[in-house]
């Protein structure tokens, strides 16, 4: 690997060959610039420490704080659960915009039409004043009698409109990732499992996922972060444990808002961290086969063959992809 | 297989053809791809296709296992209507389930592989026996093995296709398609994108089959395949059949001056 200054490492000599040790190009400017950027860095730490109105006791005393730490473990959870109804969501939609059936590819069409076409605050709104609108949940036949019936301020209690709206609203945006994450998988590959008698949902699950996810993980992560932030809009609802909403309540009884928002930053960031440790080891499972392969030990005669390497021969004017 | 009524039986004699093709048409909008094609393969028989780019062989061959739909005619694969179910002379479609019936009774190799990337050469064989015959892992382990073993890619079970040469990842394709034991395999130009070095062993590899007695469909431009391996020899030019029969005589004696042109081209 080369490092961020253009060095490579020098492989030993092998069986008495003459290794070439070239001069690395020089450069010099990159010094210069990493200089600059340091002392940039260098100063605006020391701005932030000598400032005094920062307020960097009070940071320290809410850093850890109970509640600041309730309402990061409330904002993962917010995240974590809302990302996970939404991506269930978004694979269902992204099969029924594909499938043969036109009543599935309809609906999902209308469901992302529907939310993400309306504010997200205003349908944590919504589902927190669900109560209002419908004061019980009835099961039974329809215009019959009732069989069960349920307060739906308790069902459908602050945590659950929080979650269901983040997740809703998000499942129609990653519908769209993963709608493009399938498409972009090879054709052949569709053809050549239902060749081998595969029916079209399975092919979907084992095949054309599986390739796909490599091209949805790095925009579900965007997402996923992104999320984590739009966390702090639950106060629609209202829903009143998360991380912002904490870190605000906490900011004006102290009638310091900055070091506040210093600590609700200072955490946002660790979690993105951590999301991101995880995002590279999601990727790395499903770049198997593709990504950073080992190359198998090349037998002479293929090695050979790779030196003779000739242009593919144009395809049958008929063949996959070439209809008129 | 899945059809329920009695198959007319398709006009031949002697043996019965496993694939009777009977004035097939194709269009693709505006443009007749096929335009009537009748064509017979006996069990173990081995029929090869020529013709030039846009004669409709590879359309053809996708016709046959419902990778795409025929627009007239009939096709018939051990005397089994492909692609429709006939209900007292009105032709209806097959739904998708039947339809995947009916392709698993045949094996496809295709031009550019389409192995899947994500997989061992080893998932890449036992995954339709075990998703679609519902074989247990182990079993379909031991008859992939063997299979990889008769494609001479034993030591490459565990590669993923990216790790093999093109010659070899056709190999596994060709052990996909039999791992589902198909009583027809058929093969879309299996050598066209093949460096001339790696086409000898995937030839060698169907030269095996079909001398196991695998009854097969080849559209190739190996005019040397087909002399030395092939029943009967088709040569297609603008969505017809303009010459059929025994391969060695058509290409030592073509008949047909656009057989001809064709051949002294490509020989």
């Amino acid at each position: 690997m080369a490092g961020p200054f253009g060095r490579k490492a020098t492989p030993e000599s092998a069986a008495g060959l003459e290794m070439i040790d070239a001069v690395p190009v020089r450069h010099p400017w990159r010094w210069v610039g990493a200089a600059v950027i340091l002392l940039v860095l260098a100063l605006a730490i020391q701005s932030m420490t000598v400032n005094p109105k920062f307020y960097w006791g009070t940071f320290r005393t809410y850093l850890f704080d109970v509640l600041v730490i309730r309402g990061v473990g409330w904002t993962l959870i917010l995240t974590v659960s809302a990302m996970a109804i939404a991506i269930v969501l978004a694979i269902l939609l992204a099969f029924m915009r594909q499938s043969d059936n036109p009543l599935f590819r309809y609906v999902s069409w209308v469901w992302v039409w529907f939310f993400r076409g309306t504010p997200v605050y205003t349908q944590l709104l919504f589902w927190g004043s669900i109560g209002a609108l419908y004061p019980k949940i009835i099961v039974g036949v329809p215009f019959g009698p009732e069989l069960f019936s349920w307060d739906t301020a308790t069902v459908i209690n602050a945590t659950v409109a929080a979650i269901v709206g983040l997740g809703l609203n998000e499942s129609a945006y990653l519908a769209e990732i993963f709608r493009a994450g399938l498409k972009s998988v090879d054709n052949g590959q569709m053809e050549a499992a239902e060749a081998l008698g595969m029916r079209r949902s399975k092919v979907m699950w084992r095949i054309i996922l599986p390739q796909a996810m490599r091209v949805i993980i790095p925009p579900t992560g965007n997402e996923t972060i992104g999320m984590l932030k739009t966390t702090s809009l639950v106060l629609a609802v209202p829903f009143t444990l998360d991380l912002t909403f904490v870190t605000n309540a906490l900011a004006s009884r102290t009638f310091l808002p900055i070091p506040l928002l210093m600590v609700a930053a200072f955490w946002y960031l660790v979690v993105t961290s951590v999301l991101m440790v995880g995002q590279f080891f999601i990727e790395r499972h499903f770049g198997k086969g593709v990504d950073n392969v080992m190359k198998a030990p090349v037998k002479a005669t293929a090695a050979v063959a790779a030196a003779h390497a000739t242009p593919v021969d144009p395809a049958d004017g008929t063949t996959e992809g070439d209809k008129p | 297989m899945t059809s329920t009524t009695p198959a007319p039986v398709p006009a031949s004699a002697g043996v019965l053809p496993l694939v009777d093709i009977q004035g097939v048409h194709k269009f693709f909008g505006d443009h007749h791809v096929l335009r009537g094609i009748d064509m017979q393969v006996k069990p173990g028989e081995v029929s090869v296709i020529i013709g030039p780019s846009g004669s409709g062989k590879s359309t053809l061959l996708r016709c046959i296992n419902l990778l795409e739909t025929i627009s007239a005619g009939r096709i018939y694969v051990h005397d089994d209507l492909i692609g429709f179910r006939d209900v007292n002379g009105r032709l209806h479609d097959l739904n998708t389930k039947q339809i995947a019936a009916q392709r698993r009774e045949i094996g496809m190799v295709f031009q550019r592989f389409n192995l899947f990337p994500h997989k061992t050469a080893l998932q890449n064989v036992i995954e339709a026996p075990t998703q679609v015959k519902r074989q247990s892992k182990a079993a379909a382990k031991l008859k992939a093995l063997e299979l990889l073993e008769m494609v001479g890619l034993s030591d490459r079970a565990n590669f993923y296709p990216s790790q093999l040469s093109g010659g070899q990842q056709q190999r596994v394709a060709i052990a996909r398609a039999l791992a589902m034991e198909p009583e027809l395999m058929l093969f879309d130009e299996p050598t066209s994108a093949l460096d001339p070095e790696l086409v000898g062993d995937v030839l060698e590899v169907m030269k095996n089959l079909a001398k196991s007695g695998m009854t097969m469909i080849v559209v190739t431009h190996e005019i040397g395949f087909a002399r030395e391996v092939g029943d009967t020899l088709t040569f297609m030019d603008g969505g017809v059949v303009v010459e059929s029969g025994n391969p060695r005589e058509i290409i030592a004696n073509p008949q047909h001056h656009r057989t001809k042109e064709f051949l002294s081209r490509v020989l």
